[in-house]
Parts: structure tokens; C-alpha cells; sequence
């Protein structure tokens, strides 16, 4: 009997499992523009000292409180700054915030996270202090930690950090917990791989996916808080342009100047949004019950 | 059941101590001497050492919270520095506004949540749901103050609908002091129905999955019916959930909006003790605020027992 070979179309054979999913999951149109919004805001930071008209700390009291026109797209501040500079070079600061918070958080959760999900006998220990730490509101935590610490851009991503590392030690001790039972993991030690090796490649791998669901949505939640706190005067010192400075600073003015608070506002919920947008595209992908209904 | 009631219980002892830890601690990881860093700059050696004294900061840090956690247990939640008077007198007095701020945006966050998810549910995938679930995805990217601010302007500075700011005079009715809360509160409820109507959403697409709603839209039954009789009982149960879970947000998104709004709430107490480093005013509101929120979330797990006849122990 002949036997036919085997082809396989070149263009399926050089699309790995990562190629299909990211195909999947940008295909989603929240997805794309969610990704297209941060992607701007992200250039936009980047290339600020070279898009921006106006330096954004220039004073130029003359030009105080001017509404938005053809010199100054967003208007001038209390002190003449020009608004859209000081947006566009607020999102260097309140992104780099936010992305801080989820670089430390996430590897501090990972740690506490698969620690507690794969040693028993840290379990207990591990949770019962994130449970505690989950009783306090976000804000008030960071509050708190942020007037013990001292207000400064690095005691705020600080003081964030540990807010938000339970959320993540969470999620990943429930994946590690369910990880930890399957076969793969018990034929890696059968051939005698370390436990460090097993934790690090096998189980991290296999958690990867619910992280980076979480790892979007704090990013959003980060720079709501952030703002929140600059707002309430226990964040990042007043002189740099953070969104939640800007809109703490325009609170005297904004009676007859709504254009200092309301540019501020917007670049945070289009951040905020967009992240969530991006967030739910990955969790509605990665949860079996929703992703066969898209 | 009994076993179950007590080992919850147990549980929240054992977090509830550690939040004590957690939050004696906090305080301590103020870099230098504690009295100095509550007296501030201007403080004699004097000063430091008779408010050392006064609060046993010369003796070893575990003897310190052991007498904390002994007051504690008497209810004292120690003396506010600035304010100069018990922290639980401070904490009360600052109550009211916090509570009915909550109550109410919790009111209407359910108010709009829990008809939008049903809608979004009833009709999954149609412009509707998109529209809600749009809605939902804004709600939880506003930041509160924000938004509290620009309604400031548009319906108390603007049209003059709601006062401006503040909680009334101390000595006016109770209804005219409700009055400064209705716009704080409708900016909290419409920023915390986003979580309501997604966890109302996905609960009611669970049960308009399940079997029973297909063997009585079988027998004929009307949709409204269906969606409102049989669904909604079942779907409203794991909802109850959301409560919980809504109450440590409206207390975050109170203590920032009770600023913008210029409320004399437990929120406002909290900044203020923040910026005039007033330390047992801050351990006091995190330790009640945590054990509240432990206590709510205990309560509701304790419902579903009394709600639902499937859940057993």
C-alpha cells in the first residue's frame, strides 16, 4: 500500500502556538484599539521633548489660564505652562509609574505566588498575609505606606508595589496549585529535574498567561492610584507634571479654567482604558468557558 | 455548618491579628525615631522624649505591641496627636457622612448595575450589551475625583442643582446634611456600577445557560418571565458576592471623593492624619476599615447559607 506523504503548508508549519494566540487575540477589534491607544500614548511619552511646542515647567504667567486655541491646543495652566506639553510629558511619568509597579509586583507576586502554590507548607503562612493585605482598600494602603515612606515618585511605585504584589501572588498560587497536580510535573521529577528548574520553567511557563491578564489590569489600576494619590497631595512631589499633580493643582482654578483638569482626566481614563481593553481581550482568550463562544 | 461557622471564624481571627501586625508595623517602617517624625522638625529633645515616653516608644518594639494589641482589646485605639483627643471619638464623629456616602453610592451603583447586566445578559452580543459593556470598561478607567470634579462644575457650580461642597452645619436636618451627599454619591455609584453590572452579566449568562431555563422556555413560557422569574432568583445569589467586594472600593473611592466634595468623613480625617502625620489616627482607620471589610465579607458567606439551599457545608 502506498503510503502518502505528509505535507504540511508552509504557511501553518511556521506558526508556532504564541503566533496563533497573538493572530487570536489582536484579531479582537477592543483588543486592537486598546493596543493602538497605548501604543500612541507610549510613542507620545517617548518623543515628548521633541513633540511637545512649549518646555512644560516654562512659565509664562502673561499667558496665564488662556483656554485651548491654535498656540496652546489644551489651553495654559495657573502659571502659563501649556497644558497639552505638560499631558504629553505626564505620561512619561505616570506610564513609567505604572509600568514599575507591574514590573515589581508581578515578580514579587510570582515569587510568594509559586512559592505558596507548590510548597505546602508555605501555603498557609503566604496567604494568610495576603488576605490580610487584601482587607485594606488599595488607596488607604498606599496611602498609609506613602505617609510612613515619604512622598517621592520611588516611594509611590514603593508603596504600589506592595498594594498590588497579593493580587498577583493570588492568581498565581491558584495556577501553581493546579499546575502542580499534572503529570508533566511529575515526570520532570521522575527524571530528576530540580525543583528550582521545575518552578521556573515548567510551572512559570504554564502560569505565564493568567500573570499577564493581571499584570494589564494593575498597570490600570497603578495609574488611577497614582493619580489618586498625587491628587490628595501624598503622591509625587507637586512640581513634576504627573496627571494626578496636574489635576490636584487645577483644583482652585477650575471653576473658570475646567480645561487644567479636564486634559489631565481624559489622557488618564484613555490609559486606564485602554489597558482594561487589552486586559479583557487576553482574559476572555484565556478563559476556556468564554473563548469558545468567540 | 456549626464547623464551618467557627473554623470562618477562626480564619478571621487569625487575619484580623495579622492585619494588627501588619498595621503596628507600617508605622514603624518610617525611617528615624517615630515621636520625632510626629512631632516634625521643630520639636525639642524634650518634646521626643516625653512623647516617647507617653506612648512607650523607649521600650523593645515587642513589648510595645503587645501593650497595643492589649488596648486594643479594650477597644482603645489610642490618642490622635494632633486632635488631641481618642482615636475611636475621632473615628465616630467622622462617621456619618462615610457611611451614608456609602450606603447611598451603593444604592445606586446597584440601581445601575444590576438592570444594565441583565439587559447586557438577555441580549449577549447586540448593541445593547456592547453599549453596557462599553459602559462597564469606562466606569472602572474614571477616577473618581476626577470625575466628581468636573460634575462639580457642570451641576453644582454650573446649574446650581447641589451644594457646592461640605456636609451642612453641624446643627441642620438631617435630610439638608443628605442633601451635600447626593452628587458625591451619584459620582461613586456610577464609577462602582462597573463591577455590579459585569459580575451581574456574567452570572446571569451562567444561569441562562443552565438546563431548568431551557425545559421552561420549552413549556412555553414567556421570555420575561423566564429571564425575570426563574434566571434572576438564581443569577442575583453569587451577585451578593459583589457587595463585598464593592464595599472596599466605595471606602478607597470615598476617602478621595469625601476631599473633592469637601466632606468631614472618615475619608477627610484619613488625608488629613496622612498630611500632619498623625499616626494613631492612621493605624485606627486601617485597622476599623479592614475588619469592617473582613466582617462584610464573612457576613455575606454566611448568607448564602441562610439564601441558597444548594450551598452547604
Amino acid at each position: 500500500m502506498a503510503t502518502l506523504p505528509l505535507r504540511v503548508p508552509a504557511s501553518l508549519s511556521s506558526r508556532g502556538p504564541t503566533a496563533i494566540l497573538l493572530r487570536k487575540i489582536f484579531g479582537r477589534k477592543v483588543v486592537l484599539v486598546g493596543a493602538a491607544i497605548l501604543t500612541v500614548m507610549a510613542l507620545a511619552a517617548i518623543a515628548a521633548p521633541w513633540i511637545t511646542p512649549y518646555d512644560p515647567m516654562a512659565l509664562k504667567v502673561l499667558d496665564r489660564l488662556q483656554g485651548p486655541r491654535a498656540a496652546h491646543w489644551f489651553g495654559t495652566d495657573e502659571l502659563g505652562r501649556d497644558v497639552f506639553s505638560r499631558v504629553v510629558f505626564g505620561a512619561r511619568y505616570s506610564l513609567m509609574i505604572g509600568a514599575s509597579v507591574v514590573l515589581v509586583s508581578v515578580a514579587c507576586g510570582v515569587l510568594l505566588g509559586v512559592a505558596a502554590g507548590f510548597f505546602r507548607r508555605l501555603d498557609a503562612p503566604i496567604m494568610r498575609v495576603v488576605d490580610a493585605m487584601m482587607s485594606f482598600p488599595d488607596i488607604l494602603l498606599a496611602i498609609a505606606l506613602v505617609a510612613v515612606l515619604g512622598a517621592s515618585m520611588t516611594n509611590v511605585i514603593i508603596a504600589l508595589s506592595i498594594v498590588y504584589t497579593p493580587r498577583v501572588a493570588r492568581v498565581v498560587r491558584a495556577s501553581a496549585l493546579v499546575v502542580r497536580e499534572l503529570l508533566f510535573i511529575e515526570a520532570a521529577r521522575a527524571l530528576g529535574i530540580s525543583t528550582w528548574r521545575i518552578l521556573f520553567i515548567h510551572v512559570l511557563q504554564n502560569v505565564a498567561s493568567p500573570i499577564l491578564v493581571q499584570a494589564t489590569f494593575i498597570f490600570a489600576y497603578a495609574i488611577l492610584a497614582e493619580a489618586g494619590l498625587s491628587f490628595l497631595g501624598v503622591g509625587v512631589p507637586p512640581a513634576l507634571p504627573t496627571w494626578g499633580t496636574m489635576i490636584a493643582s487645577s483644583q482652585q482654578f477650575v471653576h473658570h479654567a475646567i480645561w487644567v483638569a479636564l486634559f489631565p482626566g481624559i489622557a488618564i481614563v484613555l490609559a486606564s482604558l485602554s489597558l482594561q481593553m487589552v486586559g479583557d481581550g487576553f482574559r476572555d482568550l484565556l478563559d476556556p468557558k468564554l473563548r469558545k463562544a468567540l | 455548618m456549626i464547623r464551618y461557622i467557627a473554623s470562618r471564624l477562626g480564619g478571621m481571627v487569625i487575619v484580623m491579628l495579622i492585619v494588627a501586625i501588619l498595621v503596628f508595623f507600617i508605622t514603624r517602617l518610617a525611617p528615624g525615631d517615630p515621636a520625632a517624625v510626629m512631632l516634625g522638625e521643630q520639636a525639642t529633645a524634650a518634646d521626643i522624649a516625653n512623647l516617647r515616653a507617653t506612648y512607650g516608644l523607649d521600650r523593645p518594639l515587642v513589648v510595645q505591641f503587645a501593650y497595643w494589641l492589649k488596648e486594643l482589646a479594650h477597644g482603645n485605639l489610642g490618642q490622635s496627636i494632633f486632635l488631641q483627643r481618642p482615636v475611636t471619638q475621632a473615628l465616630a464623629e467622622r462617621a456619618e457622612p462615610t457611611f451614608f456616602l456609602t450606603l447611598f453610592s451603593l444604592g445606586i451603583a446597584m440601581l445601575i448595575g444590576v438592570p444594565c447586566g441583565i439587559a447586557a445578559a438577555v441580549w449577549r452580543g447586540k448593541a445593547v450589551d456592547q453599549v453596557f459593556s462599553a459602559f462597564a470598561m469606562l466606569g472602572a478607567s474614571i477616577p473618581s475625583f476626577w470625575f466628581g470634579l468636573i460634575l462639580m462644575q457642570i451641576f453644582a457650580v454650573g446649574l446650581g442643582w447641589f451644594p457646592v461642597a461640605g456636609y451642612g452645619d453641624p446643627g441642620v436636618p438631617l435630610s439638608d446634611r443628605l442633601h451635600h451627599l447626593v452628587l458625591p454619591a451619584i459620582v461613586l455609584g456610577i464609577v462602582n456600577s462597573a463591577l455590579i453590572l459585569r459580575f451581574t452579566r456574567a452570572s446571569m449568562l451562567d444561569v441562562l445557560g443552565e438546563d431548568h431555563i431551557r425545559t421552561a422556555r420549552a413549556k412555553g413560557m414567556s421570555e420575561a418571565r423566564v429571564v425575570l422569574h426563574h434566571a434572576l432568583r438564581n443569577a442575583l445569589i453569587p451577585v451578593i458576592t459583589v457587595v463585598g467586594l464593592t464595599f472596599a472600593l466605595l471606602i478607597g473611592g470615598a476617602i478621595v471623593t469625601e476631599t473633592v466634595f469637601g466632606l468631614p468623613g472618615v475619608g477627610n480625617l484619613v488625608v488629613s492624619a496622612v498630611l500632619r502625620r498623625d499616626y494613631p489616627v492612621i493605624q485606627g482607620a486601617l485597622l476599623v476599615i479592614a475588619a469592617l471589610y473582613v466582617l462584610i465579607n464573612l457576613s455575606i458567606d454566611l448568607l448564602y447559607l441562610v439564601i441558597d439551599p444548594r450551598v452547604k457545608y
